[in-house]
Formats: C-alpha cells, sequence, structure tokens
C-alpha cells in the first residue's frame, strides 16, 4: 500500500501526463514547445524513483524536487526542483500536513522560485497564479479555514492570475523575447503550477 | 512528422553515440552521461565548458577539440541540460587550471549552469563564466531577460579556445570570451519553423509567403512577421539591425558568420553571403575571414542568421590558430 504522500505526489503525475499536450501548445505559443513534454519527463522519473513506502513528507518531497533538478532541464527544472526541495526542508520529519504547514510550503517554495528565477509578480510567470493563491490561503487560514478550504479559495485566485498572464507582457523567459506578442497568451508555468494546486486540493477532498 | 529517427525519447542520445562513433580521435562521451569531452583529455589548460539544449547540431558537441572545447553538455531538443550534467562536464574537463562555462544567455541555461558551478565549486574547482548575449533581435533592457545568445557563440569557442590553448590562465581566456561578446552580433530569420521530435509538430506555422524575422534558435517567434522579399531585401533588414548597433564602422575589419538554420541550402546561403560582402565593402567595413555554413542551428528551421564580429590584431590571431574539433578544422 503505497503512502498517502507517494499517492499525492502520483495524483500529481497523473495530472502533469494528462496535460502534458496542453502545457505544451500553451508553450508552442509563446515559448519553445516543451513545457508539458519536460515536466512530464520530469514526474514520470519522479513516480519511479521516490519510494512507495516513503511516510516522511519532507524526505518525499525533497527525492522529488532532486529528482526534477536532474531530469526537467530548461527554465521549470530548477525552479520546481527548488520549490519541492524548498519545501521538503520545511516538512522534514513530517508524516502529516497541517493548513499551517501548507502555508509555509507555499511560502518557503515561492520564496526559492524567486530567488533562482529573480522574477517578480507581474512578469507572467508562474509566481502570478502563486503569489496571490498564498496570499489568499493564508487570509482564509487566518479567518479559520481549513486547509482545504484555504486551498479552494487560493485556487480561484491563481486561476484569476493566470487570466492575468494574459493581459500582461512577459518580461522573463524566453516569452520575453516576443514583446507585446506575448500579451493574450496565458502563461504556461502559472498554469502547470495552478494544476499542481488543484491536484493537491482534490487529492486532500478524496 | 517526418523525421529519421527511432524512438522520439533516444534522439539525444543515439546522436550522441553516432558523433563518437563518427570522431574517435576527437570526442568520448562520459558513460551514462550527455557529455563529450575531448578524448586526450584537457591536463594543464584552462578548460573550456558549453552546451544547452540538443538540435543546434553541430553546436556544440562539434566543437569540442584542440583550439576550442574541451566538453559539452548536451540537454533534452531545446532545453538546458541538467545540472547534474553540467557538473559532471566541469569535472571531467578540469585540468587543474580552472574551468570557463560559455553560456548562451537564456533562463534556463544560466540557472542550469550556474548550480552547476556552485556545485562545483563546492569541491574546490575554479570555475568562472560567460553569458552570450548576440542577438539583437532582443530589445536589451532591464524589462527583457536580455539578449539571447545565438551563432556569435562559436567565435567565443573559437577565440576563448585559441587562448585557452595557448596557455592562457582563467583569466585571460575570461578576458578573450568577454570580449568577443562586446564586439560579436547576431540576427537571424526563417522561411519556415522547425520541428521538435517531442513535440510532433512545427513550433510555429508560417503562411506559403510569410517570414519570420528576429527568430531564436529554439523555434521560438521571432519579433514580427512578413511577406517574403528576396534574400538581398531580408539581408539588409538583419544587417540593418547588426549595424545600427555603431560597433562596426568605416575601416574595421569584422569576421563575418553566415549560419544556417539546418534546413537551408548551402546555395542561398552563399548568395545571402554575396550581399552582405557587398554591402559591408560599400560601407568601407573590411572582412577578414567569412564563415559560411551550418555552424548552430535550430533542426530544420528553413532560415539563416548573419554575425559579425569587430577584431583587433589579438583577435586575428586567435581566429587563425589551428582548430581540430569534428565540425571546425583550421591549420
Amino acid at each position: 500500500m503505497p503512502s498517502r504522500v507517494y499517492e499525492c505526489i502520483a495524483k500529481i503525475n497523473d495530472t502533469i501526463q494528462a496535460n502534458k499536450d496542453f502545457l505544451t501548445d500553451l508553450d508552442r505559443e509563446i515559448g519553445d514547445a516543451d513545457h508539458g513534454v519536460n515536466m512530464a519527463r520530469g514526474f514520470h522519473a519522479v513516480t519511479e524513483k521516490l519510494s512507495q513506502d516513503e511516510t516522511d513528507i519532507g524526505a518525499a518531497l525533497k527525492k522529488t524536487g532532486m529528482t526534477l533538478l536532474s531530469t526537467v532541464g530548461g527554465a521549470s527544472g530548477p525552479l520546481y526542483g527548488t520549490a519541492y526541495m524548498e519545501a521538503g526542508k520545511v516538512m522534514a520529519g513530517k508524516t502529516e500536513l497541517t493548513a499551517e504547514d501548507f502555508g509555509q510550503i507555499l511560502d518557503v517554495a515561492i520564496a526559492g522560485i524567486q530567488k533562482r528565477g529573480k522574477a517578480e509578480r507581474g512578469e507572467k510567470t508562474m509566481l502570478d497564479a502563486l503569489i496571490p493563491a498564498c496570499e489568499t490561503y493564508h487570509a482564509k487560514v487566518a479567518e479559520g479555514a481549513d486547509l482545504v478550504t484555504a486551498l479552494d479559495a487560493a485556487i480561484e485566485e491563481a486561476h484569476k492570475g493566470i487570466e492575468f498572464t494574459k493581459t500582461i507582457r512577459a518580461t522573463k523567459g524566453r516569452a520575453s523575447y516576443l514583446g507585446d506578442r506575448s500579451i493574450g497568451h496565458q502563461d504556461p508555468g502559472a498554469t502547470s503550477a495552478t494544476l499542481t494546486l488543484e491536484t493537491v486540493r482534490d487529492f486532500l477532498k478524496a | 512528422m517526418k523525421k529519421l529517427i527511432n524512438e522520439v525519447d533516444n534522439v539525444v542520445d543515439e546522436m550522441l553515440e553516432g558523433m563518437v562513433a563518427a570522431c574517435p580521435k576527437y570526442v568520448k562521451r562520459l558513460p551514462g552521461l550527455e557529455v563529450l569531452v575531448r578524448a586526450g583529455g584537457s591536463e594543464g589548460k584552462v578548460a573550456l565548458v558549453s552546451g544547452g539544449g540538443s538540435g543546434h547540431e553541430p553546436a556544440h558537441g562539434g566543437f569540442v577539440g584542440k583550439g576550442m572545447l574541451d566538453a559539452a553538455v548536451a540537454g533534452a531538443v531545446f532545453t538546458s541540460p541538467t545540472p547534474d550534467q553540467v557538473y559532471e562536464a566541469i569535472k571531467a574537463a578540469n585540468g587543474g587550471k580552472g574551468v570557463l562555462l560559455v553560456i548562451k544567455n537564456y533562463t534556463g541555461d544560466v540557472m542550469n549552469f550556474e548550480m552547476a558551478a556552485d556545485m562545483a565549486r563546492d569541491e574546490g574547482i575554479e570555475v568562472d563564466q560567460v553569458v552570450v548575449a548576440d542577438d539583437v533581435a532582443v530589445e536589451n533592457s532591464t524589462w527583457t531577460t536580455g539578449r539571447r545568445g545565438i551563432a556569435g557563440t562559436i567565435f567565443v569557442h573559437k577565440l576563448a579556445g585559441a587562448c585557452a590553448e595557448a596557455g592562457g590562465s582563467l583569466a585571460d581566456v575570461k578576458a578573450v570570451a568577454e570580449k568577443v561578446i562586446a564586439n560579436v552580433r547576431s540576427m537571424g530569420m526563417a522561411i519556415e519553423a522547425c520541428t521538435v521530435p517531442a513535440a510532433g509538430k512545427k513550433s510555429f506555422d508560417l503562411a506559403e509567403d510569410e517570414i519570420e524575422i528576429g527568430i531564436g534558435i529554439h523555434g521560438e517567434p521571432g519579433t514580427h512577421r512578413e511577406k517574403i522579399s528576396t534574400v538581398n531585401g531580408i539581408s539588409d533588414q538583419l544587417l540593418d539591425k547588426i549595424l545600427a548597433e555603431g560597433i562596426y564602422n568605416d575601416g574595421d575589419e569584422v569576421a563575418v558568420m553566415v549560419n544556417g538554420m539546418g534546413g537551408t541550402p548551402l546555395m542561398e546561403l552563399y548568395i545571402a553571403n554575396k550581399h552582405v560582402s557587398e554591402v559591408l565593402a560599400g560601407k568601407g567595413i573590411k572582412v577578414y575571414k567569412t564563415l559560411v555554413g551550418n555552424y548552430m542551428t535550430s533542426l530544420d528551421m528553413e532560415g539563416f542568421s548573419i554575425t559579425l564580429l569587430k577584431l583587433d590584431d589579438d583577435m586575428k590571431k586567435l581566429l587563425d590558430a589551428p582548430a581540430d574539433t569534428p565540425a571546425f578544422v583550421q591549420f
């Protein structure tokens, strides 16, 4: 019987595989047509390298991050790899996930992505989905919401973030080469980040 | 999609095996890794390590050898290699005099190479880096990622490689690389996009009579699209942008590269070069050396790029120095 954390990460893999072509097509519009392909390769490797018995959430996240780092490549590899590895530090030794833990995971993942990618909100990146989602998540938890309820609200903001990326010009990553032609297209990274949050929510709800 | 491949997932692996089989005198592959190093090693000299996504052949593995690179890391097609691969390349190439990373300016490449450099420094290897950003199609401002590194990178390999081969220190080699980067500019265009094997379809769609100006080397669309004109007219457009940099002036000497994107006949590249050489002559810019061919490609993309490198006497010597690599041989 696989551990809960393994099952959750396996679900993220399912989502990435199911959306491989969708993410690649988004990237084709404003990037280099490989986001879905690269993420699918990385998460497939994660499900193979991660032990099904691993109950330490921190260890599982760290292994996920290191595997993504060594298999995804491109910009997504270091960014997602860093996010999962930072999350792994927060969860080291823990076998249960609390609402507070998940807030911390979002905080450190975002900080890691910003440091590695030298990006800010409003540059048409995954941060445009993650930062508003994170802010809303903390606000909901402060009001007393449980993890799933807070995450529901956070995902709503992440979707608004995706819509927002359609309205702005990219200033980071390959989409920035397009200048104003990047406007009108949604950011693939913001999309994959939101899909990840949705998968975690659905898993916790089930 | 029609491709001369076996399995989509194996294209990089099989390509590297084929390169080693073709050029065992020059390169060997690090076991289990997507890294080519010099067959004879790099002991006692500063090592140059470059790389990036695959699909740009002969870059970069084709330039591993005497007078140019010491190791090349091949990522998935158009995808930066991962830090662990770059780290292994640095370790293998290190001949005890330090390692210079030649990185093309892409978000992913810079992040992955920098992470690898950090890992190598932790082990006491002296590592420095330069970032090539020669593509004038991209506005260089604080609001973008900065200009892309494209075909001009080959001149960095050549001149910095010659300096390293002649016994230059890491600081010397880096200074040469920086000097090339400061004096090299390129711009490219496509009449037809490329097809990434894993994606299975063209990276952008052009109508029969349309061309894309300002493309990069990863199938990313360019800065604008227009109706096709003559190669002279298109070359003028690329040259105008390059010359507008103000680097190349009456009386200067330059090296020229007319680089094919992979799917363009040499005939067309030579036709382009005829015009380029005439335009430069008309402006009093002397062409010291010209390279015409496929140096930094974009799979099967049809199109080309023009690169100019302003030369001084030191740079001319480095450009003329011998090189012996799979894709560039000069005596």
